[in-house]
């Protein structure tokens, strides 16, 4: 394991949501520079309620509500950096980002740069996405891959409540900008995959056990969920749970990597374990083409080659709008990833 | 009922035609009420449509909105206005000279930087556009500096990563300038809410072209603004032309940009950007209600782009090569030393004199500059520093990448 245990304190049990609040809340009480933002984050508590009681605890000029502005959120948030300020801005769903992509892409991804270090943008945009939950199109998202794109961007994407927390507050303390997509699908239960059965809770999954004080999860750190000699599977997010029951439904001695970092990606924990297996399956919510799982197909052919003793498969959302009704169909479950695995291994 | 119609804008000259621009409405200087800074800014919504102006056409200050600067104050700004046209008539000709690679001049629009960087407390943050270079020359910024920036050579302060004139300097309270339009306006509401959200006593101040004010970032920040009573100032530096669009392109033919503030509940001012005392007292009026908490001020600038847009742009091939003649406002410059001379504080011997300085000064400057390289010309930055700054330590894929052209380099044999 990687992580820095600093403050930790008591450890209690917390579902994904009381993770992520509980780094802000640790946060905020130990930096009076951090703030939070964003729509219904303030008085409400967030529609998620991952911003529950931080603005009667801190104040209304710490943990603030905004106007429907996803332009005027990143913006602001910028400012507030260069004054000095660390915020942390929520953008309500990941599908609602874009109308802020240029500030990401164009500003805070670029500022320590531009400026030879004279300004920096140490903003963590926090951000629900993912599928499973019926959201349609535009409550299902995941455009991971948009952002892993932009030199000057860190990308997180953490898979249990204990990573959550100890990731978002390795986010905020880090100097550059970093996305922190959250899985929603996930915020109260790890996913096996199976809509059709009774949901899970995190009650009785380790990574829900939580220290309640200051603790880091290393960005740029992938995580072996799974130790395995057959195959490699490149993972994150929402997705672990569903590999990993999968795995353990098919009975394949398969090494699980939860990325949780894609940009700076860990390199030598994914070249270390394909070597290992000499095979690799990527699997990833979002679409396919030019998706994030192509620039791990692409690092793993390149370091990997002579390794390797079948192709690299990636198993993706297809490329189409999230559907609603067919979301089932579309969503990387057991059935697909089984599929993919079979013909990894078949000789 | 006849079919509909699109209207579509279109510049009243075009080249070749004669610019004629007396059915522009100037106000007599001095006509424009001055509120007290602690009204509301719904009681004065008719000095958003009005023009702010202190200097007569005779070179007298006069009205409510002239606040006596002392003499020097005034030759102060003369000089900064005079230093800027120097400065940019220079790196005008060393970019035709192939020196660097682009350029761009404020040439006319003088007043607009200089009248509101005078007016700010030196510890203000400034978001300008790239049109503002006046601020930094008011704020005593190093020439060599900025030329070093222009010149992309191994002393620019921006380490050759960015195209010349979007300097960046946190010491001087000027804003990393981007490319992209209208994204340093929520920026500037941020630092200012950030500001009183700490309880300090700085606030902002923004600068976007009328042609910018079309950008979603621009409703996006005043809406900020008005909702936190952000401590900032906005200006709008309405010169008429974006490029080759003429100011009905961002909305103009149906009203003033200072009357967006009305809308938002915003103080709106128009003033004669031509016009350096009204300019430096309209910004002290918005410093005031901003440091008062009254909130965010607009101010648009009244103005004319004299020159092209850049370097990169011709502008007789869209308008008539007699509009910055015909301009009612005249030239900044010439108004602020018509004043002096008028009260005794100038005169065309000293005016000369500084001119001749000036050039010496800036041409001195470059051949500084110039020491630590042109573009192009091998003094730049170390190769290897282009993978520096992206992130705050290197990652290993940079690390790797930079590796590999260090040893590509090498294989060539440069």
């Amino acid at each position: 394991m990687t992580e820095m245990v600093t403050e930790a304190g008591a450890t209690t049990q917390m579902n994904m949501i009381q993770a992520i609040n509980s780094a802000m809340d640790v946060m905020m009480a130990r930096d009076p520079n951090v703030v939070v933002m964003g729509e219904d984050v303030g008085y409400f508590g967030g529609v998620f309620r991952a911003t529950a009681g931080l603005q009667a605890k801190y104040g209304k000029t710490r943990a603030f509500d905004t106007p429907i502005t996803e332009i005027g959120i990143m913006g602001v948030a910028i400012g507030m950096g260069a004054y000095g300020l660390r915020p942390v801005p929520e953008i309500q769903f990941a599908d609602y980002i874009y109308p802020a992509l240029d500030q990401l892409v164009s500003e805070a991804a670029r500022l320590r740069y531009r400026s030879a270090a004279d300004f920096t943008a140490p903003i963590t945009i926090r951000s629900p996405y993912g599928g499973g939950i019926f959201g349609g199109q535009t409550h299902s998202q995941s455009p991971e891959g948009i952002f892993t794109h932009v030199s000057g961007m860190k990308t997180v994407i953490p898979s249990t409540p204990y990573d959550a927390k100890g990731l978002l507050i390795a986010a905020i303390e880090d100097n550059d900008p970093v996305l922190f997509l959250e899985p929603k699908r996930i915020y109260n239960g790890p996913f096996h995959g199976h809509y059709d059965r009774p949901a899970k809770t995190w009650a009785d999954h380790p990574g829900a056990q939580v220290p309640e004080g200051h603790y880091r999860v290393e960005l740029g750190k992938a995580s072996v969920v799974r130790p395995g000699e057959a195959v490699t599977i490149l993972c994150y997010g929402t997705m672990v749970h569903v590999v990993a029951n999968t795995v353990e439904e098919m009975g394949i001695d398969a090494e699980i990597i939860d990325l949780r970092t894609l940009v700076p990606l860990d390199i030598e924990t994914i070249e270390e374990s394909v070597k290992k297996t000499g095979r690799c399956l990527i699997v990833h919510e979002a679409t396919r083409t030019s998706g994030f799982g192509a620039e791990l197909s692409a690092q793993v052919q390149e370091r990997c080659f002579y390794h390797l003793e079948a192709p690299i498969e990636r198993v993706t959302g297809f490329d189409t709008p999230y559907p609603h009704s067919l979301e089932w169909a579309y969503f990387p479950g057991p059935v697909r990833i089984g599929t993919a695995l079979k013909k990894i291994l078949k000789d | 009922m006849p079919p509909l119609a699109l209207h579509v804008p279109e510049p009243r000259f075009r080249p070749g035609d004669e610019a004629d621009f007396s059915d522009i409405v100037v106000p007599p200087a001095g006509a424009t009420r001055r509120p007290d800074t602690a009204d509301r800014a719904d009681s004065f919504h008719e000095l958003a449509y009005g023009l702010v102006r202190v200097l007569d056409d005779e070179g007298n200050a006069v009205g409510p909105w002239d606040l006596r600067l002392d003499a020097d104050a005034k030759r102060r700004m003369l000089r900064a206005m005079a230093l800027t046209r120097a400065f940019d008539e220079r790196m005008f000709r060393a970019q035709r000279q192939g020196k660097t690679s682009f350029y761009m001049k404020s040439t006319g629009e003088e007043a607009v930087s200089i009248g509101a960087a005078s007016a700010l407390a030196s510890d203000d943050m400034c978001f300008p556009s790239y049109r503002q270079q006046g601020i930094l020359i008011t704020r005593g910024y190093p020439i060599v500096s900025m030329m070093n920036q222009i010149y992309s050579n191994k002393a620019d302060p921006l380490e050759g990563r960015q195209l010349p004139i979007m300097y960046s300097s946190k010491e001087y309270g000027f804003f990393s300038i981007s490319g992209n339009l209208a994204t340093q306006y929520p920026q500037a509401v941020g630092w200012a809410m950030a500001s009183a959200a700490k309880g300090d006593t700085r606030i902002s101040a923004t600068w976007c072209g009328e042609g910018s004010t079309a950008e979603g970032d621009f409703h996006s920040a005043l809406t900020f603004a008005t909702v936190y009573k952000a401590p900032v100032i906005f200006n709008v530096v309405n010169n008429q032309w974006a490029i080759s669009s003429f100011s009905g392109f961002a909305g103009a033919e149906a009203t003033t940009f200072a009357a967006r503030a009305i809308g938002y509940g915003i103080a709106g001012l128009r003033v004669d950007g031509n016009d350096a005392l009204a300019v430096y007292a309209a910004t002290q009026w918005a410093a005031e209600r901003a440091r008062t908490n009254q909130g965010p001020t607009l101010i648009e600038h009244f103005t004319y782009r004299a020159e092209g847009h850049s370097t990169s742009d011709d502008p007789t091939a869209y308008r008539s090569a007699g509009e910055p003649n015909a301009w009612p406002l005249g030239d900044p410059i010439r108004r602020l030393k018509e004043h002096l001379i008028k009260l005794g504080e100038w005169d065309e011997e000293r005016h000369a004199a500084q001119d001749l300085e000036l050039a010496e000064l800036v041409k001195a400057s470059q051949k500084e500059a110039e020491k630590n390289g042109i573009l192009g010309h091998g003094m730049h930055q170390p190769f290897e520093s282009m993978f520096e700054g992206v992130f705050e330590t290197i990652p290993w894929h940079l690390r790797e990448q930079q590796q590999q052209m260090l040893d590509e380099q090498k294989a060539a044999g440069l």
